[in-house]
């Protein structure tokens, strides 16, 4: 009866909720998602074969169109990173569609009946797409190599690629989770999923340059987050790489979208279970 | 009204969940229609009602992850609207659906919900521990939850509800699905649970037999609200000498128990 008398000696004292267990919260339930790949690898191996089919495929064929970049840059050099961001991209956008399968099972109502706060489930479901988000780079990074892509293997390069996956895979994932809330079945998910990464990813700098874009597509790619993922990513991933817009910019504009997604779920994760 | 039922709580018994007209409207359909009701700590109450009696409505509420159209709740002492993560840090919660993660081992499960209940690091490993031996699952440990039995599973998230001492347990259908070993193996573990952390639980169950065995107070719940309240025998001397709990659902609610349907509630097959 130990437990009974330690709740009972001081029932009404409520809590306190420090940042450490904020912090606790977040990278429980990340944690959680990293152990279920470790017990899965399978996932991912997967997922890294379509990345390299458009990289030996798309990028071979596309490389013999002249214009497509400007100047003396390789088109495969121009293509890997905006390969890079779309599987990213593509990773992350279906990830409503596991939130949807958990609350289906159950195991979502144990997260929401917890004291973690919602937003805490949704930064932390975020962290762990962000780690499916860096395996597909370890694997892009690869076949570029193997493909003579001139990569920066500067360390802060890479630090700043790193960061710029993790936000880029944790904003869609995000993204995808806000369309799961609203749809709310996997049926549903998987049209919508769909007709949502095309115009992402076309409507983009991913695979030409924005300057063959006509007027009106100029403007909806600029008001395209994975148009800022794939600058970025552009800069800091070539040997020689330049962003258009600024990593501070491309930076800015990523955390911005970030922060917007993540309000905005934490707000509706918890209809979910309702 | 609100300040009623505050003065009550502080002043009265020991009331782990107190609510005042307590209602949930989806729309123009009323779920839970002003229900009050209390339970005091280290009872174990039980709803009874047909489906769609507004029983999980109700919990959902209890739990937070509802909130109420209009009346008051507080559990532990808390309010389920204005305080819900007070409320959350004191109540375990099993739901209808099977809400361990089957793709984590039952050891990684319960190693979340210390997380989850920000049991302090030091203290992870002897709960766990202690959890796995109470539930019998210390040799199962390190598998797969999905390679786990219906009543295994049902152990699992009884342990993973209870870690943290929760002034009150919520148990939603906690056997349905269970073959009836697996159903004795869950009631000889929250009993034994009970004895230790002394927590109050209110269960949901369709199995008459079940709430007229293990409930200090049942409820009969229809039509969103409680058309009867009271101890197994005092429902039962409602309707007359020889009356079971089996008798009273029927003469309350209007419904047949029919073998089918105490085997339909909605939870998601489990594999055994």
């Amino acid at each position: 009866m130990q437990g009974a008398t330690a709740l009972t000696s001081d029932p009404s004292r409520p809590f306190v909720y420090t940042a450490r267990d904020y912090a606790t919260h977040i990278m429980a339930v990340a944690d959680a998602e990293i152990r279920k790949l470790r017990h899965d690898p399978w996932e991912l191996g997967s997922r890294a074969i379509q990345p390299i089919l458009w990289l030996v495929l798309f990028g071979e064929v596309m490389a013999q169109v002249r214009g497509l970049t400007s100047g003396s840059q390789r088109y495969l050099d121009f293509l890997a990173p905006g390969i890079l961001a779309q599987s990213v991209l593509f990773v992350a956008i279906f990830y409503g569609i596991s939130a949807i399968w958990e609350r289906d099972l159950g195991v979502l109502h144990r997260y929401m009946v917890s004291p973690a706060p919602r937003s805490a489930l949704v930064i932390g479901k975020a962290l762990s797409s962000s780690i499916r988000g860096l395996s597909q780079a370890l694997v892009i990074y690869l076949c570029a190599a193997l493909m003579g892509v001139q990569l920066n293997f500067d360390p802060a390069h890479i630090l700043i690629v790193v960061l710029l996956i993790v936000v880029g895979s944790g904003l869609f994932s995000t993204f995808s989770l806000i369309i799961a809330c609203i749809v709310k079945t996997r049926e549903r998910f998987m049209g919508i999923g769909q007709v949502l990464t095309m115009p992402i990813f076309f409507a983009s700098n991913a695979i030409y340059p924005i300057s063959l874009m006509p007027g009106w597509l100029k403007t909806v790619s600029a008001l395209n987050p994975l148009t800022y993922e794939v600058d970025g990513l552009r800069a800091m991933m070539l040997e020689g790489g330049v962003s258009s817009f600024g990593i501070a910019t491309d930076f800015s504009v990523l955390l911005a979208c970030a922060a917007i997604v993540t309000m905005v779920a934490t707000a509706m994760y918890p209809r979910m279970t309702q | 009204m609100n300040d009623s039922l505050s003065e009550r709580n502080a002043t009265g018994p020991n009331h782990v969940v107190e609510t005042s007209a307590l209602t949930r409207r989806f729309g123009t359909f009323t779920a839970v229609d002003s229900v009050s009701f209390s339970v005091s700590a280290g009872e174990i109450f039980g709803l009874i009602g047909p489906n769609g009696a507004g029983k999980t409505t109700l919990v959902k509420m209890l739990t937070t992850m509802l909130p109420p159209s209009s009346g008051q709740g507080l559990v532990a002492g808390f309010d389920i609207a204005k305080q819900a993560a007070q409320v959350r840090r004191r109540i375990g919660y099993v739901p209808q659906l099977l809400s361990a993660d089957r793709e984590l081992t039952g050891y990684e499960n319960l190693l979340l919900s210390t997380r989850l209940y920000l049991i302090p690091a030091a203290e992870r490993a002897k709960k766990i521990e202690a959890a796995l031996n109470m539930m019998g699952l210390t040799e199962v440990r390190g598998r797969l939850a999905r390679d786990y039995s219906g009543g295994m599973l049902r152990r699992l998230e009884i342990a993973q509800s209870t870690m943290h001492q929760p002034a009150i347990l919520f148990l939603d259908e906690p056997t349905v699905g269970l073959d009836p070993d697996g159903r004795n193996a869950v009631w000889d573990h929250v009993r034994a649970l009970r004895q230790q952390i002394g927590a109050a639980i209110v269960m949901t169950t369709h199995y008459m037999d079940e709430a007229e065995e293990m409930c200090d107070r049942v409820a009969v719940m229809h039509q969103a609200r409680f058309a009867a309240v009271g101890t197994p025998k005092e429902l039962c001397a409602l309707v007359g000498p020889q009356a079971t709990l089996d008798d009273v659902f029927v003469a309350l609610t209007g419904h047949e128990i029919k073998k089918g349907e105490q085997h339909d509630a909605g939870r998601h097959s489990v594999n055994q």
